[in-house]
């Protein structure tokens, strides 16, 4: 009994290292096999890295890695959605230093040293990011699918609609400061994230009550 | 995707020499080339990513604006010089795309996307002329609502999809460019083609050519003008007919006029016939009309496409009395 004890200990505790360290493991196998297969020596010296939500990550050496792949697939950062991969429904939105973008249609190694955060670094501590309660509080999803992508879009699309920049809607090119947000401003700025559960008027009251209380 | 190496691109000399090697293509914000060489339609061996070049949008002492290459498209539309001097410009900008890609796509970028003709795109069931030369047009006769009404030919019936270049063709902006071979400026009106016999020569750049910037010439009545965009949705969606014009008119009478379009040809659409039969004309509904009908008088509808021509027409005449009414 005591022998299979220990080796269903022993065997919870090698599960638990492999959780912890997959991805450093995953990540040094990557650079073994890149010196051994390519003779790339240098492989060390070539090693860049990019900041995802307050972390530095290692760019993957396969530069046709997208940045949402290297999300996803490299890091388990799945919370980033691949709606279309070819930039036509938002759902891959995240920001990238303060600007959103669309990282399918981003290669991985275009972002070496800059600032990526993704819907999984809004929330605080395990508290959910105003924005996202917001989402909650009216119905602005049903399945979901596009919630990170449209979140992530508004953010940025508030701090563009706070200095001041006009859209297709806006009258006057030449005022300057913040624009009035009104609906058709934010549909307007808001129509590159498509939502095909049709939650949009959900979406426009959670991100108009959002930026009312952070004027 | 094929594989490719990677390089940035530290000043314009290491970017062209970079450039004239092999198969490298020139990487601005990807929203278009990325997109190409995930369905392969697109196979560099080398991507120059040439985004860390100037971005620098400069009012230079004779009024003119340069426009660094590098520069988002988001950023010269929130210029405030674009934007009170060239509206058109800045309205062009603004019509097209999303705010993520417009944050993305690079000013070089945009001169240079491809067509969205669904044809083009279908690598593995269609021909196309523009992929494969000399293979056939599967869009000639196929679903062409979308497709040109203005200086196509059998070969390719294909539009070029870029809102910015319709502006800048009517404010007969200049392209800047450099290769190992030296520096060279191209009227917008010469870079790109129509598409004749040989739609998959695209532009009049040749191989390795850089473009490094975009120039706005001082034009007196460039903050008259309307950007008008006809689209299957009120947003993020390709036009069907766009209009972009400007006009000056005295006691009555255009004196002058720039207009071009998108959505209609291989390339942004300078309507010349329109501009001349219209100056010195009264500013009219009538007058609008006759110069509409003159520009479109040579179009040849396809299929399904016929109601551009119509589409056209009115989209101008509306922009053109508005025009009137605006600067009258």
């Amino acid at each position: 009994m005591d022998l299979i004890h220990s080796l269903v200990l022993a065997v919870r505790l090698l599960e638990m290292l492999y959780k912890e360290f997959a991805h450093v493991l995953r990540r040094q196998f990557h650079f073994w096999r890149l010196m051994f297969v390519t003779n790339f020596q240098d492989a060390e010296g070539y090693r860049m890295s990019i900041d995802i939500n307050g972390s530095s990550i290692d760019l993957p050496s396969d530069t046709r890695v997208s940045l949402l792949d290297l999300l996803r697939d490299h890091h388990d950062m799945v919370g980033t959605k691949k709606g279309c991969n070819q930039g036509a429904c938002g759902a891959c939105t995240v920001l990238v230093d303060g600007e959103r973008i669309l990282s399918c249609l981003a290669l991985a190694v275009q972002y070496e040293g800059r600032s990526v955060i993704t819907i999984e670094g809004l929330s605080t501590g395990g508290a959910l990011h105003p924005l996202q309660r917001a989402f909650i509080e009216h119905d602005g999803f049903q399945c979901g699918y596009c919630t990170p992508g449209q979140i992530c879009s508004a953010i940025g699309m508030l701090g563009e609609v706070k200095r001041g920049l006009p859209s297709n809607v806006t009258d006057d090119l030449g005022s300057v400061g913040a624009i009035k947000l009104t609906r058709d401003e934010l549909c307007e700025r808001m129509s590159g994230n498509l939502c095909r559960c049709g939650a949009y008027n959900g979406i426009v009251n959670a991100v108009t009550e959002f930026a009312e209380t952070t004027k | 995707m094929n594989s490719f190496t990677y390089a940035r691109a530290t000043d314009v000399a290491d970017a062209v020499q970079r450039g004239s090697a092999g198969n490298a293509k020139f990487l601005g914000g990807g929203t278009n080339l990325v997109d190409l060489m995930r369905e392969t339609l697109e196979r560099p061996s080398a991507l120059v990513d040439v985004t860390g070049l100037s971005s620098a949008i400069t009012e230079r002492e004779d009024g003119s604006i340069l426009i660094g290459a590098a520069a988002k498209n988001t950023a010269v539309a929130e210029h405030r010089a674009v934007r009170t001097r060239y509206p058109l410009l800045a309205r062009a900008i603004l019509a097209g795309a999303s705010g993520q890609i417009r944050n993305m796509a690079t000013v070089g970028g945009n001169l240079l996307q491809r067509t969205r003709c669904t044809y083009f795109y279908d690598d593995d069931g269609s021909r196309c002329n523009k992929r494969n030369p000399g293979q056939g047009c599967d869009a000639f006769e196929g679903f062409n609502r979308i497709h040109a009404i203005l200086g196509a030919s059998p070969t390719c019936v294909a539009t070029h999809p870029s809102d910015m270049c319709v502006a800048l063709a009517a404010l007969d902006a200049l392209v800047h460019v450099t290769s190992t071979q030296g520096e060279r400026t191209i009227a917008f009106a010469d870079l790109h083609l129509l598409p004749g016999n040989h739609p998959e020569v695209e532009t009049t750049l040749k191989p390795g050519e850089l473009i490094t910037a975009v120039e706005l010439p001082v034009l007196s009545f460039t903050q008259h003008s309307i950007y008008r965009k006809v689209r299957d949705r009120a947003s993020y969606a390709f036009a069907l007919i766009s209009v972009g014009a400007m006009m000056e008119v005295e006691n009555g009478t255009v004196k002058e006029v720039r207009l071009a379009l998108g959505g209609v040809a291989h390339k942004p659409w300078r309507a010349l016939k329109l501009e001349a039969s219209l100056r010195g004309r009264p500013a009219t509904n009538e007058s609008f009309l006759a110069a509409a009908e003159a520009e479109l008088a040579d179009a040849k509808p396809l299929s399904h496409n016929g109601f551009k021509v119509e589409l056209a027409k009115r989209t101008i005449v509306a922009v053109l009395v508005e025009l009137a009414g605006e600067v009258a």
